[in-house]
């Protein structure tokens, strides 16, 4: 049992606690014993952030200074992190703005002018205009867009180059503009540990040819987890991908890390304690779970995503690839990592209304699997929160909706092929080289603003490993029973219902956890020295 | 093998059926041949505008009478040039890529217009169109009577020829696309696993937020790039500038 601060046992006097079911609030009342894991404090940030990366520039990691590598006349490419991070984005200046501001007068005054800004999306959607303009600032968006300011384009024809092939036959293709390039800057904001080290070149600039070697079923299943790079293998496929990268390319990196201050002062009771609320707060956390519950589904997911988040900067670090990524992992598990004690039989999710992969856009159904069997079960080191075959209940109300422009793809995904199967090895094998060279769905991701028709299959894929170990998911509030049934999932129309349910297939007095996530929390979970007794087994 | 079926005009080129109508009329042999035809044409502006607005196929009869009597090696020789002054410059930038893409898919590329086959053949050529299934005009002594032969290619016969093409040629159905601007070609697009709708008018657009069916946009070659503005009746506002 873990004593620390952040995590609170329910007791006869607590209240319940407020989780979030999609862009509502819903009060739930856990069983006495339960375990609730908060996120930390945020972090204080840097007083100074310009100077902080001055400082990092001129003393990196493992690196020359950044000004010892510039030459008059020569080619450099900024890239930059795409707007899947932070979640929601942060307050103006975005810390990328801030790092531009910086790096770009340093490369006019060494006489650097052939420079292009290239956003680093892989096969995310395309950021649009205005939220470049909102990451790099007016001033420089003005100066390079769109001629060399832009969104990274994998299928561009001759928009890729062959680096070379790894030992272990991984295709390594790189951006052709950042390949021919006699420096690549990467500006990285590291808002969760999976995040940043190789993973920012080797895959934000890359292809298909090249993401199949990791993102695909086996690599996730081999992963535990993927928010822990020493033991997920998606990152060391990606390490090796990367490594081959700055063998051949001229690469300084510079990685920002952020604290979790998703809410600021007007929203900051939802990151709290529901038992240490002042009346003040608990007033307006009333209030606004009543508001959120008669509005429209637009206003309320423009409550949550249209106001900044107040983040601030806790680290800046650049240099060598991975001799800054270590110090990076280091300051967001400072941040983000709580001990939580042991596994439990039965958790508990409130699943939010926001992820990487639906910024602008309301959560859909894929992406909900994504969340609740890929993003929360691998929030955690050591084991997952949950035990093998435990019981996760988790709140969404799983609406079959889909955003037109943002999710295309997403829609045949879900009702052509998960019909066929769940079986993410069957989808790997059989559909996805078909359907990610679907003309129209590139042209969509290429012009328009949508994510290439191979990141659905990604998306279920990123959900596999809880996947092979969670026994059963039963969602509460969903609005039908088609599209969980499609999911894998049970559904109960109450908290007490799925708890009911959870307790058939768990063992006598089972534990019980509950993750209490936005804003960004993971867990240290100490596995069991022995598996427990499941019920079944006892009788 | 699957195939790709595209209407053309709107769709791959910002054009419509009256811009290479007016090409043909205005170089006639004789200027009084050509004023002659443009004023009738003038005249039966009302109709067609009517006929635009009821029924696509009625359209394209009204419209393609204004042909009869134009020789057929004339309608050969003016083809390049249609091509050069009207098709050419107004492809849209994505349409060649899409349509590069559909054939590294291993996809039959075919173009179903309501175009007559003759004028819209050079841009087959040119975007390397599979086949094209298009309006004919009756023949007779060498002259164009005015009158299309059947069946006439417009909304909903666009979905019968492409189930045939699909029987011929043995395509699933389920399996092929259909791309197109215009609410006149929902049967086409309906008959296809996969429709797309591009740079649609405000019916198709509205018909594809409520299918989920996807929408494109042509007229750019990049993410976050401008458009065209669309107007009625399938006409496009100039390029836009800075």
């Amino acid at each position: 049992m873990s004593n620390h601060p952040c995590v609170v046992t329910i007791d006869h006097r607590s209240k319940p606690r407020v989780l979030f079911s999609g862009t509502k609030l819903v009060e739930v009342d856990l069983p006495v014993g339960t375990r609730v894991v908060y996120p930390k404090p945020p972090m204080k940030g840097l007083p100074d952030v310009k100077a902080a990366i001055r400082y990092a520039i001129a003393h990196p990691e493992n690196s020359e200074p950044l000004f010892t590598k510039l030459e008059p006349g020569m080619k450099v490419t900024i890239a930059i992190d795409d707007i899947s991070l932070p979640l929601p984005p942060m307050q103006s200046p975005d810390v990328r703005q801030q790092v531009l501001e910086v790096v770009l007068p340093l490369l006019a005054d060494y006489g650097v002018t052939d420079i292009h800004i290239i956003v680093a999306t892989c096969l995310h959607r395309p950021m649009t205009a205005d939220e470049i303009k909102h990451a790099v600032g007016k001033s420089i968006f003005q100066k390079f867009w769109p001629t060399r300011l832009y969104n990274h384009d994998a299928e561009k024809p001759g928009g890729l180059t062959r680096l070379g092939v790894t030992d272990e036959g991984d295709v390594v293709e790189i951006n052709t503009r950042a390949a021919e390039s006699d420096l690549v800057i990467y500006v990285n904001l590291n808002f969760v540990p999976m995040d940043g080290g190789h993973k920012s070149v080797a895959v934000g600039l890359c292809g298909y040819e090249s993401l199949r070697s990791h993102h695909n079923p086996y690599a996730i299943r081999e992963s535990n987890s993927y928010m822990d790079p020493e033991r997920s293998e998606l990152n060391h496929r990606v390490v090796r991908m990367g490594r081959l990268v700055n063998r051949r390319m001229n690469v300084f990196t510079i990685e920002t890390t952020i604290n979790n201050d998703m809410f600021g002062e007007g929203l900051g009771f939802l990151a709290k304690n529901e038992d240490e609320l002042g009346p003040n707060e608990e007033r307006a956390l009333k209030a606004l779970i009543r508001t959120l519950e008669f509005l429209p589904a637009k206003a309320r997911q423009a409550i949550f995503e249209k106001i900044p988040a107040p983040y601030a900067v806790t680290g800046v670090f650049a240099g060598e690839t991975e001799a800054v990524h270590a110090k990076t992992i280091a300051k967001c598990f400072e941040q983000y990592c709580v001990p939580a004690g042991g596994q439990a039989d039965i958790v508990v999710y409130g699943v939010p209304y926001i992820s990487p992969y639906n910024v602008g856009a309301h959560l859909n159904p894929l992406l909900v699997s994504c969340m609740i069997q890929g993003y929360l079960h691998n929030l955690y080191r050591g084991a997952p929160l949950v035990r093998k075959g435990g019981t996760v209940i988790a709140f969404h109300p799983c609406t079959d909706q889909f955003d037109p422009d943002q999710h295309p793809a997403y829609v045949e995904f879900v009702h052509r092929f998960l019909p066929i199967t769940r079986d993410a090895t069957r989808l790997h094998k059989e559909f996805e080289d078909e359907f990610r060279k679907h003309p129209g769905f590139i042209q969509l991701y290429r012009t328009g603003e949508a994510y290439h028709p191979a990141h659905p299959f990604y998306m279920w894929y990123w959900g596999e490993n809880g996947r092979q170990h969670i026994g059963r998911v039963i969602i509460v509030g969903a609005d039908n029973q088609y599209i969980p049934e499609l999911l894998g999932y049970e559904t109960a129309p109450t908290f007490a219902d799925a708890l009911r349910m959870a307790k058939e297939t768990a063992p006598a007095n089972p534990d019980i956890a509950c993750l209490r996530i936005c804003p960004f929390v993971m867990v240290d979970v100490e596995p069991d020295a022995a598996p427990k007794q499941i019920a079944g087994e006892a009788k | 093998m699957r195939a790709a079926y595209f209407d053309v005009d709107g769709t791959i080129v910002g054009s419509n059926l009256l811009y290479p109508t007016l090409h043909y009329i205005r170089n006639q042999a004789s200027p009084v041949d050509s004023a002659r035809r443009l004023g009738k044409l003038a005249l039966q502006a009302p109709f067609l505008l009517v006929a635009e607005l009821r029924d696509r196929r009625m359209f394209n009869e009204q419209l393609f009478s204004h042909f009869a009597g134009m020789t057929e090696d004339r309608l050969v020789c003016l083809a390049d040039e249609v091509f050069e002054d009207v098709f050419e410059p107004r492809i849209f930038k994505g349409a060649r890529g899409l349509l590069d893409k559909c054939r590294d898919a291993g996809m039959r590329i075919v173009f179903v217009t309501g175009a007559l086959d003759v004028s819209v053949a050079p841009l087959a050529k040119h975007l390397g169109a599979d086949a094209v299934i298009a309006n004919r005009l009756e023949m007779k002594e060498g002259k164009a009577t005015g009158r299309l032969l059947r069946p006439v290619v417009a909304g909903p016969s666009k979905a019968r020829v492409i189930v045939e093409d699909a029987r011929v040629h043995g395509h699933d159905l389920a399996e092929c696309q259909a791309y197109s601007d215009s609410e006149s070609d929902v049967p086409m697009m309906s008959v296809v696993g996969h429709p797309f709708c591009v740079n649609p008018d405000g019916g198709l657009r509205a018909l594809a937020r409520s299918y989920d069916w996807p929408i494109l946009d042509l007229d750019r070659e990049a993410a976050g790039g401008r458009s065209r503005l669309r107007l009625p009746f399938g006409f496009y506002a100039p390029e836009r500038r800075g």
